[in-house]
């Protein structure tokens, strides 16, 4: 049978729906479906809002497209159909000393998600984004499969790269894996007093890997201290991976209460000793070191969680210590915290990366820290920055457009290749993505 | 030297994982079907995971001129050389039951089919002295259900008949292990209702591969559906006959 009727969430499990999805496992299923009854692509669900939902519509889920076409041990160039995930290219390629080119937080990512949402990692601000390394794209269309590149297709290329999914489901991508020393990472950390500091130390980073871990519920002259991870690939022999765990139950409310949150931030942080320390790390550890616990959204209880993330300008730091202090001061804040400055590479239209500071921060859903959210989207705005769609369950259409100003040539290309709307999602009508006005 | 696998229906959901796990084994495979396309594209996949080698090759259960090209890469291959059997067909019993023209195609491809190709391949094996073959069957053809009998006994037939060959090759060093696998997470399920104990194709694949290193002779997978068709099988016919399940 083609369609199954499912009940299933975003990340964040604020948001769910309810539909018929179709799981392909050839390509000629994939096209007959597009032919017959189109309906946006959909992989792991790791976005966290509504961006991976259809509401009483159909959806099609791509994890079984998930096969390496085509592999070059000479250049590393890469062709894989759009179900692949992320980690999995890299627990395959990784030990051969190639690693996919950006890698987002989490390697249950697909390619196709990857591309949809143009995601960055680590290597931002020297590698640019996903979508930037795409060199080919494979679209399946009613008419069947249609290759695009951005050399010949330059605006439906940029409508695709970073474009939510609505130019329709991609069937396979081409891209090059990066040539790494081996498969192990040497990792630096270091602890960051405060916020001056952790700016400091991020621009001055010229580290290949660098991300910052921050205490967001630290107040006052600790405000914005954390940790800073800088990386680099190495060779080495290391211990083979313990067994992935899984959170089996929902945590009750007053696992992220602020006093036990405090708790565990003011312990992670002196984990790391003052002057801080380099060891080498399993590279899926380093890069995916939430992925070793299944279905950690669980730990945020029934209601789900939030992740607020935003981009501002590099003049507008300040503006994102006010944010910090707002988040420290309103004690929702979930131990996972994350600043990195960016570079200014982004391959789309609708791409998120700005030349800038990135903030995210997980709060539990419960009124105030939707209050919260909303009031840190408003200071987003004003700093002229940019909330990420695919962590997005809240924002306003019209923040979203002012955040976004190429959503015009974004527009005009999916319109042009799917008038009727069909690959639409919950995200793209509650933001009315696909209206011109 | 590598093993090499030739494997019957390779576009099925859970050999297509077999087959993923094989390659990083390093074997060879020939990923045998009939939609070329998906094949080739499997077998790049294989390439690139660390098979020795990996190529498709067109076979057809219902067109016995169709199997000279596996099995004259069987002649070529050198070392081992193991079968994997994952075809066969399953028509809704309400199709079949309008139209019994139907019988001999889903016959043909869970039992006959197969049976001739393995008939063809025995010798070969038996002269090699080693290998094994792995049989698909399911549970579904340990007993005649009312929801899909005509499939449930191609699939019996195919059991004896592996039976059978089991009772042959093992004279000469070739194993053979009967699989019957319960209601699996594949592209045939998808969509079913109420699927009990539905497993993942990766947990059934590493199973078989498990069973083939142990010498097993059946195996049932997940396990649960051992001692749930034990019950079934143990039902009398009288009670059963008035039973829908």
């Amino acid at each position: 049978m083609r369609w199954k009727t499912d009940t299933y969430t975003g990340w964040g499990r604020v948001h769910g729906a309810t539909g018929a999805l179709a799981r392909p496992e050839r390509a000629s299923a994939l096209e007959a479906l597009i032919a017959e009854e189109p309906a946006p692509a959909i992989g792991m669900r790791r976005s966290y809002g509504d961006a991976c939902l259809a509401q009483d519509r159909r959806a099609v889920d791509m994890t079984r497209l998930d096969r390496v076409l085509e592999f070059d041990g000479e250049t590393g160039a890469l062709h894989v159909e759009a179900g692949a995930r992320i980690g999995d290219l890299l627990a395959v390629f990784a030990p051969r000393g190639w690693l996919p080119p950006v890698m987002p937080g989490t390697g249950f990512a697909t390619v196709g998600g990857g591309i949809a949402m143009d995601v960055h990692g680590k290597n931002h601000h020297h590698a640019g984004s996903f979508g930037q390394h795409v060199t080919e794209i494979t679209l399946m269309t009613g008419a069947g499969p249609r290759v695009i590149t951005p050399e010949a297709d330059a605006a439906l290329f940029k409508a695709t790269v970073g474009g939510l999914g609505q130019t329709g489901p991609i069937l396979s991508a081409r891209f090059g894996l990066l040539k790494a020393k081996g498969d192990v990472m040497v990792v630096t950390e270091r602890r960051v007093k405060d916020w001056e500091q952790f700016l400091t130390l991020l621009d001055g980073s010229d580290a290949t890997y660098s991300v910052g871990w921050i205490d967001a519920t630290a107040r006052g002259p600790a405000l914005g201290r954390g940790i800073l991870e800088e990386g680099e690939t190495g060779g080495g022999l290391i211990k083979p991976a313990k067994r992935s765990r899984k959170v089996p139950f929902d945590a009750p409310g007053f696992a992220l209460a602020p006093p036990i949150v405090r708790a565990f931030n003011q312990a992670y942080w002196r984990r790391v000793p003052e002057a801080g320390r380099t060891s080498v790390k399993r590279i899926d550890d380093f890069f995916f070191p939430l992925d070793k616990i299944h279905d950690w959204n669980r730990l945020y209880g029934r209601q789900g969680f939030h992740q607020f993330q935003c981009v501002v300008p590099l003049d507008q730091a300040d503006a994102l210590r006010n944010m910090l202090v707002h988040i420290a001061n309103s004690g929702f804040a979930s131990p996972l915290a994350v600043l990195k400055r960016m570079g200014p590479g982004r391959g789309g239209f609708l791409s998120f990366p700005m030349e800038g500071y990135t903030l995210a921060v997980d709060f539990r859903n419960r009124p105030g820290a939707v209050k919260l959210i909303n009031l840190l989207e408003g200071m987003t705005e004003q700093a002229r920055g940019r909330l990420y769609l695919a962590k997005d369950a809240l924002a306003t259409t019209g923040r979203i457009r002012a955040m976004y100003p190429d959503h015009g040539a974004w527009l005009a290309e999916v319109l042009a290749i799917d008038p009727e709307g069909h690959f639409a999602t919950d995200l793209t009508r509650r933001l009315k993505l696909r209206e011109t006005t | 030297m590598s093993d090499t696998w030739i494997i019957l229906g390779a576009t099925s959901t859970i050999a297509r994982v077999m087959a993923r796990q094989l390659a990083e084994q390093g074997a060879h495979l020939v990923l045998a079907g009939r939609d070329m396309g998906d094949l080739e594209r499997s077998a790049s996949d294989c390439s690139a995971r660390g098979a020795a080698s990996a190529q498709a090759v067109a076979f057809d259960a219902r067109d016995p001129e169709s199997f000279e090209g596996a099995l004259a890469l069987a002649e070529t291959a050198e070392g081992a050389v193991n079968v994997a059997v994952f075809v066969g067909s399953m028509p809704p019993q309400e199709d079949m039951d309008a139209d019994p023209g139907l019988i001999a195609g889903v016959v043909t491809d869970s039992f006959t089919g197969p049976a001739a190709f393995l008939t063809r391949i025995a010798p070969l094996m038996e002269a090699r002295g080693k290998g094994c073959v792995v049989g698909v069957g399911s549970v579904a053809g340990d007993r005649g259900r009312l929801g899909n009998y005509i499939y449930g006994a191609a699939k019996a037939g195919f059991h004896t008949y592996l039976s059978g060959l089991r009772n042959r090759l093992g004279r000469s060093g070739v194993h053979v292990v009967t699989v019957k696998p319960g209601t699996v997470d594949t592209a045939m399920t998808w969509g079913m209702e109420a699927l009990p104990f539905l497993a993942p194709p990766e947990k059934v694949a590493g199973d078989i591969l498990r069973a083939v290193e142990k010498k097993k002779n059946v195996l049932y997978t997940p396990f649960i559906w051992w001692p749930v068709m034990t019950v079934i099988k143990s039902i009398p016919e009288g009670v059963f006959k008035k039973l829908k399940i």
